[in-house]
């Protein structure tokens, strides 16, 4: 779940009032999201470098904010508060628009070099913005947290931000041989290639989880102007011609990506969070990307798309009983349009551009429910009538365990990471953790380990095990054998080789001392082994005493 | 009267006492052997601080076996002289008599009576005076009524010369109040002897296990097989419409296999379904929009939720026409490559429950929950909105927890997407609803465990397992020892 770090102060002042801490967090769980933290830049330095390093950061106070992982237009203090005010019906949805530009439209050439290694691109303009400190480091904040969510760490989209006005378009998006890239990176004095900066970028704590991306391509993605500058080598880093600054007026943006939905989603998600600071507010300007098969596309495509739900359905899937009217005013406080039209029970919600979660009329349902409140849902029980059953194989488990602690042997819950084919190993660790209890120590497990098995449909199967170990002054090799017994009596196994009885017959394993081991035969097939460990297991284990042990497949008992 | 009786009595007569009493008073109010309440003193002062018992001796004088005799009938020389008819009697009869020799000579030398040696048939013994004082009797009388002390000093040591007193010393106890004093004896317990532990214990974790089983049960839920750690990509992912891009689905969160690193089968009509809906959309929705990858799905995996066993369950079930309503539930492991830390570890438990049936509303779900958890004991529940990629409308639980003043979240629920039910064939009005926990949160806040490490694995210290109590969830945990009053 992202988290979002904003000022407090600057959050209340654009929610226009101010909140306790228990009603801002009140607020929150309503909505959805979690106050996670109250800090500020000098708590945050004094606890991950010392109180010396904090001493000059500001005091001014956080608000750590968890978002639900799908709404990327919350990822930022304008998206917030924008959220919030609609919810509590401060203010209406704006209306995002793409207009064309007085003059000539930016233009994004996509060559089809690009093709195998990053094929998409998409691209628009905020024309005449106004940043200040806060605005501006709250753009840069919300691309990295876009490149850290949907764009999966920069591998299926990367952004680049640019100064329109340090350019000149039109614009060509192409992929090169390291080699023949060179110019200067954002934050660096000098021009390097492509090859000296992926050297260079190795030891730098930000960029280096990125340069696997495209490290090992024969050719790298790349971004010129009509005079040879380059803006980006996304996904890895920008040009520092083009950088941005708090003065920036006009900003050209490029998404790259392997993966064209979220390239589509991420730039509109930047452009209507900050279409709020542009001189006509909430406009963005087009901008043209020309695929290599030669046809054009206009950008951003901030698309509305209208849905319709049926009100009763809503209610249906919530148990809640609203008018269709109130329930368009519920979807409209969550930011989606509604209102009721046809036969008076049908709503038309518009989905606008920052809600690229909303693929389902369950995802309306939700927001629906939200706005009404979970908590305000009348609880009911379903009537599903249904007789209980119990996993046979762990109905057997819980039975054997309880006879096994009555046998005096105690149970141990041991790790199965490993995928493990005996749980032998598990016992004689906690052994080994627990030399200091007085002897003689009894253990036991019944848990599953995986065998390789290509009858199954993912080649692989698991047992259920029962393993038992003694360990003491004498290896008691006949209390695991009375240990087997009684498990077989609690069977109803009886002995001898007729009637589906036990037998043990002399047998050897890597892990027994020779002439110390048996097979163990039931209902006609071989269950597992008994017997007085080898005393190289023993040591192995770093264990000191004599130790026989047991271990069977439960499962031909069933 | 049996011992405790004897001790219960006791105790009742100190608790009306004022500071105490002697042991032998009580025997002789009582009217019981002595011997009875020092033996109820003693098994008292075996219990502790009940009771205060100090030991004190006493001399006093007790008739002899004689002494009593004579206390009774009459000193021998007043048997001797009342014996003595007035025309006297023969002096070898008197002899005769069972007082006779010693009387004789106690009556001569008190001058009660005198021999007439001159009779014709032999000595004759007559009265001299017409009546005596008993005084030998009087005295012993006197001893016998507890007023020994009304003796000279003389007196009593001539009576005991001749055997009819002696001084006898008396222990008995002075008992008063105890610091624990109380009148309901209860007997402590013996200590833990090796016998008593050498039986078998069950795990915490797995008695947690067997309660949230019980309490499935109880509410009808039938039990899902999840006897499959190694899952494919398809099942434990992409049924459940959660994309391949997702970032749970890295190397970073996920532990792939190596070998066998491919699922060999996938039911082929189903995944078609599934990769149009990722890619395409369809039952109503847009889709994700992006290349779905059978390669991808193929890969396979140490489950991350036991979840992908209920979506093989709901495939199950939408096989079967006509539908028929199902609760099922689970309790196995899974795997992540987490980062680890005190609460977390590569692999825990997850808990999960599955209702499917026509019409279920949110409301059923936060029923099922309220009933659910009302069984663990907790009964305050909150509901947050929340995001699940295969739940929608997803909600947290919260619970306020009375020790830390604040709610917690307790789990995870929600609605399947029909993007996930509806590919496996289930009908369109049938909804799904969910919920899910760990075992590992609950086992450690019942049996009060910081470190998950001291829970589970082979690290775990057995007498940690020897001495865990019953899991009884939804008994009141024990209340912290309270400060005692200085």
């Amino acid at each position: 779940m992202p988290t979002v770090s904003v000022k407090r102060d600057l959050l209340f002042q654009a929610l226009g009032r101010t909140y306790t801490d228990e009603e801002f967090d009140e607020l929150c769980f309503e909505f959805g999201l979690e106050l996670d933290e109250i800090t500020s830049e000098k708590e945050i330095i004094s606890k991950e470098q010392g109180n010396v390093k904090a001493a000059g950061a500001s005091d001014v106070v956080l608000y750590k904010i968890d978002v639900p992982a799908n709404r990327y237009d919350l990822l930022c203090l304008e998206g917030l508060v924008r959220g919030l005010q609609v919810f509590k019906e401060r203010i209406k949805a704006p209306v995002y628009k793409r207009v064309m530009p007085d003059g000539k439209i930016q233009k994004l050439i996509i060559t089809e070099e690009t093709a195998k290694i990053r094929p998409f691109a998409v691209a628009a303009v905020l024309r005449n913005i106004k940043f200040t400190k806060d605005r501006y480091d709250s753009f840069i904040e919300l691309q990295e947290k876009l490149h850290q969510n949907i764009c999966r760490k920069r591998a299926l989209v990367a952004i680049g931000t640019h100064d329109l006005d340090t350019l000149s378009g039109p614009f060509t998006y192409t992929a090169k041989r390291p080699s023949d890239i060179k110019f200067k990176p954002l934050n660096k004095t000098k021009e390097y290639t492509a090859c000296e900066l992926m050297n260079i970028y190795k030891t730098d704590n930000h960029l280096k989880h990125y340069l696997h991306i495209i490290e090992n391509k024969p050719l790298y993605p790349v971004i010129y102007d009509s005079n040879g500058v380059v803006l980006s080598m996304p996904p890895i880093i920008n040009g520092d011609h083009s950088r941005i600054t708090v003065n920036t007026r006009n900003i050209f943006i490029e998404c790259t990506g392997t993966d064209f939905t979220k390239a589509k989603i991420v730039l509109d998600i930047i452009v209507t969070m900050f279409s709020e600071y542009c001189e006509n507010q909430f406009t963005v300007e087009a901008a043209e990307v020309v695929f290599p098969n030669g046809k054009s596309h206009t950008f951003p495509e901030l698309a509305y798309r209208k849905e319709m739900v049926r009100a009763d359905l809503i209610n249906k899937k919530v148990g809640i009983r609203e008018t269709p009217e109130n329930l368009a005013k519920l979807l409209t406080r969550m930011y989606l349009k509604s209102e009721v039209i046809g036969d008076g029970n049908q709503i038309e919600i518009e989905i606008p551009p920052t809600r690229a979660d909303i693929i389902h009329a369950c995802d309306i349902v939700e927001d629906a429910a939200i706005a009404y409140g979970y908590n305000n849902i009348q609880m009911t029980l379903p009537k599903t009538y249904t007789i209980a059953n119990q996993f046979p194989l762990n109905k057997l488990t819980e039975l054997l365990r309880h006879d096994m602690a009555a046998a005096g042997f105690t149970e141990a819950l041991t790790f199965a990471l490993v995928a493990r084919t005996t749980l032998l190993p598990g016992l004689l660790k906690t052994i080994a953790a627990n030399r200091k209890m007085p002897l003689p120590l009894k253990l036991f497990e019944i848990s599953d380990i995986v065998i390789k098995d290509s009858n199954t449909d993912v080649g692989a199967k698991n047992y259920r095990h029962l393993c038992a170990v003694y360990y003491n002054k004498n290896p008691g090799f006949e209390i695991i054998h009375g240990l087997l017994d009684r498990i077989m009596q609690l069977l109803d196994v009886p002995p001898g080789e007729d009637k589906g009885g036990y037998v043990i017959k002399a047998s050897e394993g890597p892990a027994f001392f020779p002439g110390r081991c048996a097979e163990i035969f039931a209902r006609g097939q071989s269950v597992g082994k008994l017997g007085v460990l080898h005393p190289d297991v023993i040591t192995k284990f770093e264990l000191t005493m004599p130790c026989s042990s047991l271990e069977i497949n439960v499962g031909p008992f069933l | 009267m049996a011992d405790g009786q004897v001790a219960e009595l006791l105790l009742r007569r100190l608790e009306a006492s004022d500071g105490g009493l002697d042991s032998a008073e009580l025997a002789a109010e009582l009217g019981m052997e002595h011997q009875a309440v020092v033996g109820a003193v003693k098994s008292l002062q075996a219990l502790g601080e009940v009771i205060e018992a100090e030991l004190r001796s006493t001399k006093h004088w007790e008739l002899t076996a004689e002494g009593e005799e004579i206390a009774r009938e009459g000193s021998h020389e007043a048997r001797v002289f009342r014996s003595i008819p007035p025309e006297g009697l023969a002096q070898s009869e008197l002899m005769r008599l069972p007082s006779g020799k010693v009387g004789f000579s106690k009556a001569m030398s008190n001058k009660w009576i005198r021999v007439d040696k001159s009779a014709a048939d032999g000595p004759r013994v007559f009265r001299v005076v017409d009546s005596m004082e008993d005084e030998v009797q009087r005295r012993l009388q006197l001893v016998r009524g507890g007023q020994a002390e009304k003796l000279g000093e003389k007196e009593r040591s001539e009576l005991r010369k001749r055997k009819l007193l002696a001084e006898v010393t008396l222990k008995t106890y002075w008992v008063s109040k105890g610091s624990a004093f109380s009148t309901s004896i209860s007997k402590q317990e013996t200590e833990l002897s090796p016998e008593m532990i050498s039986s078998g214990h069950l795990h915490p974790l797995l008695k947690v296990r067997s309660q949230f089983r019980q309490i499935f049960l109880e509410m009808g839920f039938t039990e899902m097989p999840t006897d499959n750690f190694i899952e494919s990509s398809f099942w434990n992912f992409d049924a459940l419409f959660q994309p391949q891009q997702h970032p749970a689905r890295d190397q970073h969160d996920t532990f792939f296999l190596r070998d066998p690193a491919e699922a060999l089968q996938l039911p082929m009509d189903y995944v078609q379904r599934v990769k149009r809906t990722h890619s395409q959309g369809g039952y109503g929705s847009q889709g994700y929009k992006y290349n779905w990858k059978l390669d991808e799905a193929r890969k396979n995996l140490l489950r991350t939720h036991t979840t992908s066993a209920s979506a093989r369950a709901l495939y199950r079930l939408a096989q079967k026409k006509p539908f028929t309503p199902v609760k099922y539930f689970s309790i196995d492991r899974v795997f992540r490559n987490e980062t680890l830390d005190a609460t977390h570890l590569a692999e825990f438990h997850q808990i999960e429950g599955v209702v499917a049936d026509h019409g279920l509303t949110l409301g059923h779900l936060m029923g099922v929950l309220r009933e659910f958890f009302t069984k663990l004991g907790i009964t305050q529940l909150r509901f947050k909105p929340a995001y699940n990629p295969y739940t929608e409308p997803s909600m947290e639980v919260f619970s306020y927890h009375q020790g830390l003043k604040k709610w917690v979240e307790v789990g995870n629920s929600g609605v399947f997407r029909p993007e996930m039910l509806l590919p496996m064939g289930l009908p369109e009005n049938v909804s799904v609803i969910a919920w899910g926990l760990s075992l590992e949160r609950p086992t450690m806040i019942k049996y009060g465990i910081n470190n998950i490490r001291e829970l589970v694995g082979h690290k775990v210290n057995l007498q940690m397992v020897y001495d865990s109590p019953l899991c009884r969830l939804d008994a009141e945990p024990r209340p912290p020892p309270t400060q005692e009053a200085a």
